[in-house]
Parts: C-alpha cells; structure tokens; sequence
C-alpha cells in the first residue's frame, strides 16, 4: 500500500475517533477512498483502534458491499429478486454482458466497471432496477441496459447517468434520482400533511410516563412485522436498569418486495425523526440511531441534511424546543448489504461496528441493547405513527382500523399488478378488495411479507389484513398464473442461502438442503416422499435456527407445499423406467465425466429414455 | 420345518472392515445360522441371488456403476435393506474425493501421484472396469434404505443386536454403549 493510502486510513481512523464501535463507518470509508478493504488496509485499521485484525477481518467478508479486492470505479449491482427476474432482469444482465465483454461477479480488464448482483434493492416497483455505485436506475430492459453501458464506459462515472428525475423530493437537489415514489394511496396517518414539530412539542407537554401511556392508548403495534406493542417496548426499556438509553430506527427494510421506507424516507423524514426524538424522550435516550441500509445511500446526504435542519430548528441537540433537561440527538448509521441486519439483534451489533450477527434473545434490547444498554428498535412506519399520535391524540388513532389492530398500514405492492407501488390502508381490509385497488385479475398466488412470509393462494383471499388475521410487515408480491409457484420458492430459498449468516447450522445448512432438493424437483428428478423430506427438513430449521431468519426462511418451502401441493406434484415424472432406482438419482448425470475420461458408454446402463439397468 | 429366512450382504465402495464386524460376532455365527441361511454374500462366496432374502446388509457406498447395479439387484431381491456403516450410510473414506472433479482424482491415481510411474499417460480403461461415477453417493441417494447402522464399523454385538431383533420380529434395541463412538 502507499504511504498516502495509509495516510488515508490513519485520518478516517481517527476522524471517526479511533473508536472500535464505529468500524462499520471506517471501513464503508475506506473502502469508498480506496476501492477496497485490502489485508494490509485491516492490518492498519486494527492496529489505530487497537482491536484484533480478525474482528476486522470478519466485519470486511461478512458485508456484500465490502472487497478486499479492488473492483471496478463504478460498480453496477443488477437487482435479480423475484419481481426483478419476472420483468426481465435475465434479459437486461444478457445485454449487460454482452456490451461491457465481461461475465457477473468480473471487472473489466481496465479496472472500470465491475459486474454484480445485489439481492433486493427496494425498487421492486420498478423493476427491473441495478445500482450503479449508489446512484438507482429504474424500469429498465435490454435497449436501457445497452445504452447504460456505452455511456459509462464512455464516461466512466456514474455522474451523467440520471436525466429526469422522479416525482416528490426524489427531485430534491441533494437526492436527484430517477427513482418515483409510486404513492398510490395516501391515508389519514403516514402519507398525510404533517407541520414539522407539532406531534413533539405535545409530547414535550406531557411526562415521558404520560407519553407512554398514550402509545398504550393508541393501541400502536409494530409495523416491521411482529407486530409488539410499542408502548410496552418502550415500557421495559424505560425502567430496565442503567444511566444510558439507546433510541434505534430500523429503516434496513432487505425483505425482498419491501420498499415502504424508502417512501418515507424520501417524503416523510420529518416524521421518521420526530417519532424518533418523542421515542427518546418516553424512554429517557440520548441518542439515537438511523440505520439506512446500503442500498439507500442515494438518500444519505438529504437525510443528513434535515438532520441538520432539525438541529438548527432546536428539535435536536441539547435541551429540545425548549424542554429543560431534554437532551437528544440522532446519528446515521450506513449499513454494508446484510439482509440479516434488518433482524434487530443483528442490526445493533452491526451499529457497534460488528459483523450483522444476531444475539441470543432474552435478553432482549429492550433490557440488553446498543452497547448493552436499555434500547428500544423501531420500525420506521412504527415512528412516523407515533408522532401523528402525539400530534392528534391517541384516541384518533384507536378508531382507526380494527379492534386488535389500529391505525393504517403502508403496503408494498409489487408483481403481477397494473399499479405497483405504495399504499396506505387502514387495518381490515380484505385481500381480494386490494387485488381490485391494485389492478391485480389473474392473481394465482400471493407472496405475502416478503419471502420470510407465507405464499396464499386464491382460498385465502378473502382474509383480512390485520394482526389477528393476515399480520404483515407489508410486502405484498403478487402472482398471475402461469407463474412457476415452486421456482419462485426456489429462488427465496436462493436468497436465504446467499443472506444466512452462516452462524448457526440449522440455518446454514438447513436452506442449503432446502434449495438442492427443489433444484433437483424442478430439474425432474423429485419423487412424492420428497415433500415429507422438505416439511420435515423445513420443520426442523425452524424450530433450531438462533434467529428470526431461519426461523422463517423454509415459509417458502413450507406455505407452498400447504397451498400449491399440485404445483409440486405436476413436476414429478410418472416414471423413468429404471425401477427400483429412486427418482432423485440421475444415473446419466452421474455417470457423464466417467465416460468421458473413459472414451465409452456403459455396458451396463444403456441410456434408453433414461436408463435402463 | 419352514425354510429359514435367507440373509444376502454386499460390499460396495467400503473396506471390508463391516463384514469383518459381522464375521466378529464369533461363535455366535452357529446360532446366526440356525435363524438364517446366507444367499448372496461374499461370506459364503454366492455370486448370485438364489432367492428372495429377508434382509440384505450393504457395506459402502456407490462409487462406481457396478455398486449401482448391484444395488438396484439387492433392493430388487430383498424385502428390507440395511446401510452398514458409515461408507453406505455418509458415502466414508471414498466420498473425499467428491469434492474434487473426476478428472483431478484420475489425474493424481494415474499421472502425477508421487508413486505413479506411467509414461503412456494413459488411465486404466479395460472395459471390464466398471465406469466411475462423478461423485460417491450414500446408497440411501440411489435406492431405498430401510434401516441405518451406525459405525465404522458397527460392533459386532450391534450388527446381532440388530440382526437377531429383525428375525424374531422383536424392537431393536441398541443400548447407549453399542452406538457411542469415542
């Protein structure tokens, strides 16, 4: 390394105080200034924060969008989800290829473009979608993709790329992207006008205790997807022993056909942050932490740019609006591609500058957090409802929606649809009202809370959207028929192989053996006792699995083979002839490099339609 | 007198050491006999099936298409079938290689192995040798596998435990010590 690189990393060592827990921002910098986190740039990082190289090390290979090799000075990252591959995403990484004459997972000879594939982005709204570098391009086919590599090979930067940019602040002169925001439905609560301060200033009115209760009141539950009671979470963090609290956003919304916060995010910061301080204040925090996920990093300057405003409008910092004694504030912590980091153990030791490995849960954060310390983690729609609470009271709140459910939810609505997009119902509202507001007629399947969620089929549409009935984090990706049902479990399983964290077994390797056998089912070669092997498999990683990801990760396999069972059973062969050989093993296959190396058939197997002993 | 159920075993890509396991039940092999008669084995040294058996115990796993053949003769002759040990049960010893392509195996046995001397370059290829499969398979992969013995090998008092349990229709019983391994 030269002498100024290392220069480079000692002042970003240091301007990020030498502090271990910030390891996460020193290596997103080095790897921005560098192009790499290189074994010599871990070496000298963990020799300025006095820390073992292995915690380095480990934090560098664990996130996607560190290397420790250089790679291209722009890196385009193709979206492959789902909705990405059913609008066409093969066809754009074929035109890719072929224009730029290198292969995904390669960098051009010359050092300028890297290739890769980046699991969700939060653009399943318009998709197909890549990264390049941070900036998102949207809706794009074989001629965009084409067009898209000649001008960065021309130019070599990402700069030029946007030219007409979206609808709302994605206009913004510190955001500018082509991305829209896709508001199809705006509601009374989250996509509603909100004057910046007034749901704080009530609340500062009030005790912390009082603020408290009237979360209680309201009835809010979270709205990540599990749905606690926040006014209880707030509850335990708040009388949890010790002098320090801790006030965690979770924005890191990864569940691929999630991209509800990034809506928020670009329209309502305001209330997100306000949520946040109010939290702050229930709790008796000082800090808090937005967690904004890679992907998201076109947001990063405006973000930090209305926390600055709120800064100077007194609504953060020392002694908020005025309230003796209220001192709050809120740091922006970018994430690095982990989906496992939006499992909120995982997320806070991502937050201490840790590989995104989740924590044994209890303790939960609510006693054990940030630091362990007393936290409480949020779901971004979770805080932009309490600051609408505290400015229109609880009792407005409550009266909305169902009885178990208050309140409105943002629905991410994504797939087979005429109008993709975001949409903010009140809790009750039955699937089959939605498909109609959606411009969804053909629907054969529903994914329903991303792929950690269950797969319905047409049976289950006239099911509620609430936590008593269809409880979700709000991703809904939809199916026509014609949709190969069991590819689609395939692919999540995909997903989940790539996103495991690798630290429990269950989970490591239980979604590996998962996917292989739907391969080898898809492929032709499954057999009826192999759906018994997926629900007992599927079963059992559930059970074992330390966190919420391979708690949930089979739901593919498993809610699938509960409501598509014929979708399996039409891909086993009636039979290949070759009793009592089970249907799983493919003779030809297995035999293919031996008879080459040996220059003959088998004399004992003849291939005839398949084989014959 | 009925005639006495007939018990066939095989030694697939495994070392022999299972049979040797089962040879160890000592004198107990004359009360073995008096419940059974072997058929297919290389104990009695029966090349083929005479019959249909009761019980066929495989040791190793499918390392080549004869194992396969001879597999699928034993699923098709016998009414349960036993994996023995760990080569049938996990594919063993052999299935490390299956993390190497075949050619790098043949490459190494047959070219560059320190011991190999073999100026023609040529691998062994008389077509009575059986093709190589790409990869070792556990037998379960390739037929069905009614029951799984443990071990490598199983001791001799598990192979009867189990044995003499299956023919007088009793539960097997395998007490901790018979399927501890350290």
């Amino acid at each position: 390394m030269s002498a100024q690189g290392a220069a480079h990393i000692k002042a970003i060592c240091k301007a990020a105080g030498n502090d271990p827990a910030r390891l996460m921002d020193i290596a997103i910098a080095v790897q921005k200034q560098l192009g790499a986190v290189s074994d010599t740039a871990i070496d000298l990082i963990a020799t300025h924060l006095k820390i073992p190289r292995v915690d380095v090390d480990s934090l560098v290979t664990f996130y996607a969008f560190f290397s420790k090799t250089p790679k291209g000075r722009v890196i385009i990252r193709l979206c492959n989800d789902v909705v990405d591959q059913m609008n066409g995403a093969a066809e754009v990484a074929a035109a890719l290829e072929t224009e730029l004459g290198i292969r995904f997972g390669e960098t051009s000879p010359d050092g300028a473009i890297s290739l890769e594939y980046a699991p969700c982005i939060g653009l399943s709204d318009q998709a197909p979608a890549a990264l390049i570098n941070d900036v998102p391009v949207t809706h794009l086919d074989s001629g965009k993709a084409r067009h898209l590599a000649q001008l960065l090979k021309r130019e070599g930067t990402q700069a030029r790329l946007v030219k007409t940019f979206g609808d709302g602040n994605n206009a913004h002169d510190l955001i500018r992207s082509m991305v829209v925001n896709n508001i199809r439905e705006t509601g009374p609560v989250i996509l509603a006008p909100y004057t910046s301060g007034s749901g704080l200033k009530k609340a500062l009115a009030l005790s912390p205790a009082e603020v408290i209760r009237d979360i209680k009141t309201s009835r809010l539950r979270g709205r990540g997807g599990a749905g606690f009671p926040t006014g209880m979470k707030w509850d335990f963090t708040r009388q949890a022993g010790g002098d320090q609290r801790f006030i965690i956003c979770n924005a890191d919304e990864g569940e691929p056909g999630t991209f509800k916060d990034r809506v928020l995010m670009t329209e309502c910061p305001d209330l997100i942050f306000e949520g946040m301080t109010i939290a702050g204040y229930a709790v008796g925090a000082a800090e808090g932490i937005f967690y904004l996920r890679a992907e998201y990093a076109y947001l990063e300057k405006f973000l930090t740019a209305i926390l600055t405003q709120r800064r100077k409008a007194g609504q953060l910092g020392q002694t908020i609006c005025g309230k003796a004694g209220f001192h709050f504030d809120i740091r922006l912590q970018m994430g690095a591609g982990a989906y496992v980091c939006g499992e909120e153990t995982a997320l806070i030791s991502s937050c201490e500058g840790r590989r995104g490995d989740p924590k044994n849960r209890p303790p939960f954060p609510a006693q054990k957090g940030y630091k362990g310390c007393p936290t409480s983690v949020n779901n971004a729609e979770t805080l932009c409802c309490v600051a609408r609470i505290l400015e229109c009271g609880p009792g407005w709140f409550a009266a909305m929606g169902t009885k178990g459910s208050a309140g409105t939810k943002l629905l991410s609505i994504s797939g087979d649809c005429a109008r993709p997009g975001v949409y903010e119902v009140p809790f009750g509202v039955k699937v089959s009202d939605l498909l109609k507001k959606v411009g969804a007629d053909h629907t054969a399947a529903i994914q329903v809370g991303g792929p950690s969620g269950r797969m319905i089929g047409p049976k289950e549409f006239n099911r509620i959207i609430c936590y008593d009935d269809l409880s979700t984090g709000g991703s809904f990706i939809l199916f026509n028929k014609g949709r190969n049902v069991v590819d689609i479990a395939r692919q999540f399983m995909d997903f989940f192989v790539e996103e495991s964290c690798g630290y429990c077994t269950p989970c490591r390797v239980g979604n590996v053996l998962l996917r292989n056998k739907l391969v080898e089912i898809l492929a032709g070669h499954g057999a009826l006792e192999d759906l018994a092997y997926l629900e007992e498999l599927g079963r059992t990683t559930k059970l074992a699995s330390r966190c919420g990801l391979g708690q949930t990760s089979p739901n593919p396999v498993l809610s699938t083979l509960e409501n598509f069972r014929p979708a399996y059973e039409a891909l086993f062969k009636k039979s290949r002839g070759h009793e009592p050989v089970l249907a799983n093993f493919d003779l030809q296959a297995a035999l293919s490099q031996g008879s080459i190396l040996a220059g003959r058939a088998s004399s004992i197997f003849t291939p005839v339609n398949g084989s014959q002993p | 007198m009925a005639a006495k159920p007939k018990v066939a075993t095989a030694s697939l890509a495994g070392c022999f050491g299972c049979h040797m396991s089962i040879l160890d039940i000592d004198e107990r092999i004359l009360d073995l006999i008096e419940l059974i008669d072997f058929d297919k084995s290389p104990i009695d040294d029966l090349k083929e099936f005479t019959g249909r058996c009761a019980i066929g115990l495989i040791e190793g796993g499918c390392c080549n298409e004869e194992n396969v053949r001879n597999l699928i003769e034993f699923r098709k002759h016998c009414d349960l079938l036993i994996s023995v040990g760990e080569c049938a049960i996990c594919g063993g010893i052999p299935a490390l290689r299956n993390t190497l392509p075949l050619q790098e195996c043949f490459d190494e046995a047959y070219k560059h192995g320190p011991t190999v001397y073999n100026p023609s370059g040529q691998y062994p290829n008389d077509p009575d040798l059986p093709l190589i499969l790409n990869k070792v398979y556990p037998c379960h992969e390739v037929v069905k596998i009614d029951y799984h013995l443990q071990g490598c090998p199983p001791s001799a008092d598990t192979i009867w435990a189990a044995l003499t349990a299956l023919l007088t229709g009793k539960p097997v019983q395998l007490p901790y010590e018979l399927i501890k391994y350290d």
